[in-house]
């Protein structure tokens, strides 16, 4: 069984190539890459004119499963991510129960195996029942196949905690992802706390919440010289401190979400809640900090956060109504919308922040186009335009900021291991 | 009527930040023959009749609730009231699903009050009936704002170069916030103070706002205090120490009422913790407005149903 993608630009941001050839794709493994690669017995895919990438990675996304499958499941989500261009996504274990031992882990393996149309990966939970008090079983986890643990949702409130959890890693060489956000101080807050919040008079999760728990968080790793990534990054401080860390050679990394990079509160109606999401949408001068830190490397993934809930979940009193909106499907569209199409991002940044750099992270031999890779590979038409419709959607989710919204690029290929799972928005399958 | 070309019939009626002035002047105006109304021996008109209003109400209320159900009855409108603690929310109903319900029975006005503040905009998404906010959590009271506005222009009878003090728990207050829309579009400079913890962050000095960190402050040579209900709560999380020490600092007494002008108007919305926010004796003090402001929230009501409902064309009727 053999692929040609014939005469695509292909950007593969970790071998620093960014040319115009063919690839060959042999028994799911990438055999060749170069100009007027010749093979009469290969289905062929015409990219003259597109742009040919590593398959997309999402290290942050939440499939719901298992508990949660009227929001999501592994079928749904995966057939989500493969219509926006991803071959592999990390799911978050903020389940019902909470994916907190390596049983919990091999169940979700063996539903992913059957149901996903896309490689996936298990984040699981740093503290048991993601309470912040004691640790997981993270060694058992990482044996069954973790690729990190986290307590995503929730910020680990006990640095003691946070810290054995850093130095007890060492051993199995996996990150911890923070969701960086100090309780106390946002309690249930549901949007930035500035002007519009107090004019609205709605309870707000102020900036200073995020900054502390960044600063403490990297405090903690410096101390433990062990290494930590931040989740949803979205305030001006914290990015500094992400910055002004890394300068002194704290193992920090960190990932942003195309809404914190192109957003701002003044898309926060409260009529809808689409637009309540944790970390939430901030100031303008949070969203260029964070902008300047993707440029300037500070910043090093870009993540969907990727949260459906149902319909009558999202579709009820803003102030009740869950955190989170589905991005698999619209990340790309936008980032090539809003970041590359006004000049202020490049094509390779964008895709290393979507491809190698999230694999380097976990540590995951993927995100490349190099000889003998496993042949996750992605399609982009930059300049295709269209239209976000929540009726086309392949997630359960439905309320989105990003509904409504004209969008240019998208992906159109998306291949996994050599097949071919997406082709013009439809899973094949 | 002065402004012809102002109506607000079909307008949902959720915050003051949502009104230009000239759509306040007409309801004001509006409520001042509706305020005859009030003191007549047979109080019933038909302005109203053959419209049903539901009051859709989620919190405990008593002033708002009844005035709002006793304007539309002396309009001559069908009132139902639905509280939470006796309908089908308690069984666990969404909103929407109850707002769907109320509208499939035909109402012409939903008048709603809810703890989330926002739910009234969502509910106007939801349905068709008008909506009328009755208070949304800390965000807004436009029917207080607008009865403190009347109540104001019925003692000192223009708006602008007015001082007004609002003091205490403004970040929990949707009074404090349907006064600031309000009295900024009407040219009334408003002086707020209480502990900083209860003043919110980015409520910005700008036109019309100061906010003063000592009560007397703001108190000095003022026409209008607006004193806000502290609630028990807020102590418990620890936003002040203690309801001794609040009435000590920030509690409007006889000594601070003298530091505004002699002729000062006090209001409270009510419900009143008489020596916490307020001493007994400037609630019932010649000053006080309190009372007053209860009889004019069933005129400003009656005006606003009616000119949502008919756009106020019924007015011969009235007359």
């Amino acid at each position: 069984m053999k692929l040609l993608i014939k005469g695509g630009r292909i950007i593969d941001p970790a071998n620093k190539m960014d040319k115009v050839a063919d690839i060959l794709i042999e028994d799911g493994k990438i055999s060749k890459i170069r100009k007027d690669i010749k093979a009469d017995d290969a289905e062929i895919i015409d990219a003259a004119g597109k742009i040919v990438t590593p398959g997309l990675i999402d290290m942050h996304t939440h499939m719901r499963e298992p508990g949660q499958e009227a929001k999501e499941d592994l079928a749904s989500g995966s057939r989500a991510a493969a219509a926006g261009g991803y071959t592999t996504i990390a799911t978050m274990p903020n389940t019902k129960p909470v994916i907190d031992n390596a049983i919990l882990i091999k169940g979700l393996q063996e539903k992913a195996k059957e149901e996903a149309v896309v490689n996936i990966e298990i984040i699981g939970a740093l503290t048991k029942g993601q309470k912040g008090e004691e640790l997981a079983e993270v060694g058992d986890m990482t044996e069954a196949g973790a690729i990190a643990f986290s307590d995503d949702g929730h910020y680990v409130d006990k640095a003691k905690v946070l810290l054995n959890g850093l130095d007890y890693l060492k051993t199995f060489n996996k990150i911890i992802i923070s969701h960086a956000e100090e309780t106390s101080l946002v309690e249930d807050g549901a949007m930035n706390e500035g002007h519009k919040s107090a004019m609205l008079g709605m309870k707000g999760r102020p900036s200073v919440a995020e900054d502390i728990a960044v600063m403490r968080d990297i405090l903690l790793a410096e101390y433990a010289q062990a290494p930590i990534h931040i989740a949803h990054i979205s305030t001006k401080n914290a990015v500094d401190f992400v910055r002004q860390a890394k300068k002194r050679g704290v193992q920090v990394t960190a990932e942003a979400t195309p809404h914190n990079l192109t957003m701002t509160e003044d898309m926060v109606n409260l009529a809808d809640s689409s637009t309540k999401v944790n970390p939430p949408l901030r100031t303008d001068s949070d969203v260029n900090a964070v902008l300047n830190g993707l440029l300037d490397g500070t910043i090093d993934a870009i993540v969907t956060d990727h949260a459906p809930h149902a319909v009558e979940e999202k579709d009820r009193e803003y102030k009740y109504a869950p955190s989170g909106f589905p991005g698999l499907e619209t990340a790309l569209g936008v980032l090539l919308t809003d970041l590359y199409h006004t000049g202020k991002a490049d094509l390779p940044l964008i895709i290393e922040k979507m491809s190698s750099a999230p694999a380097k992270i976990f540590g995951l031999n993927k995100g490349t186009l190099s000889k003998d890779a496993v042949a996750d590979i992605t399609i982009i038409d930059p300049d295709l335009e269209w239209t976000v419709d929540k009726d086309k959607f392949y997630t359960k989710g439905s309320h989105s900021p990003f509904v409504g919204r004209k969008l240019k690029g998208k992906a159109i290929s998306t291949i996994v291991a050599g097949r071919i799972i997406m082709q013009n928005g439809i899973i094949i399958k | 009527m002065e402004n012809k070309n102002v109506s607000l019939r079909g307008k949902n009626i959720l915050g003051l930040e949502y009104f230009t002035p000239d759509e306040i002047e007409l309801v004001l105006q509006t409520a001042k023959e509706m305020k005859n109304i009030i003191h007549r021996d047979i109080k019933k008109v038909p302005a109203l009749r053959g419209k049903a209003i539901v009051n859709l109400f989620y919190e405990p209320s008593t002033r708002t609730r009844t005035s709002f159900e006793l304007a539309g009855k002396y309009l001559g409108a069908d009132v139902i009231n639905i509280t939470a603690s006796s309908s089908s929310i308690v069984k666990g109903e969404s909103l929407r699903d109850t707002l769907l319900t109320v509208e499939d029975m035909g109402v012409d006005a939903i008048v709603m009050r809810h703890k989330a503040e926002g739910a009234p905009e969502y509910a106007s998404n939801v349905v068709s009936p008008v909506i009328v906010n009755a208070g949304d959590g800390a965000h807004a009271h436009p029917s207080q704002g607008l009865l403190n506005l009347f109540t104001i222009q019925q003692y000192k009878g223009n708006f602008t170069g007015l001082k007004c003090a609002i003091i205490g728990d403004v970040l929990h207050s949707r009074v404090a916030r349907s006064d600031i829309w309000g009295m900024r579009k009407m040219g009334i400079e408003v002086h707020l103070a209480g502990p900083r913890t209860l003043i919110p962050r980015y409520l910005y000095e700008e036109k019309g706002i100061f906010i003063h960190d000592r009560i007397e402050d703001a108190i000095e040579n003022t026409d209008v205090i607006n004193v806000l209900r502290i609630q028990m709560e807020r102590q418990k999380s620890g936003l002040f120490p203690s309801t001794r020490e609040y009435a000590r600092i920030f509690g409007l007494n006889d000594k601070r009422l003298a530091l505004a002008k002699k002729d000062v108007l006090v209001m409270h919305p009510g419900p009143m913790n008489k020596g916490w926010e307020i001493s007994p004796s400037v609630a019932y003090s010649a000053n006080s407005a309190i009372q007053e402001q209860v009889k004019n929230g069933v005129a400003v009501r009656m005006a606003l149903l009616t000119l949502i409902l008919t756009g106020g064309k019924n007015n011969e009727i009235i007359d």
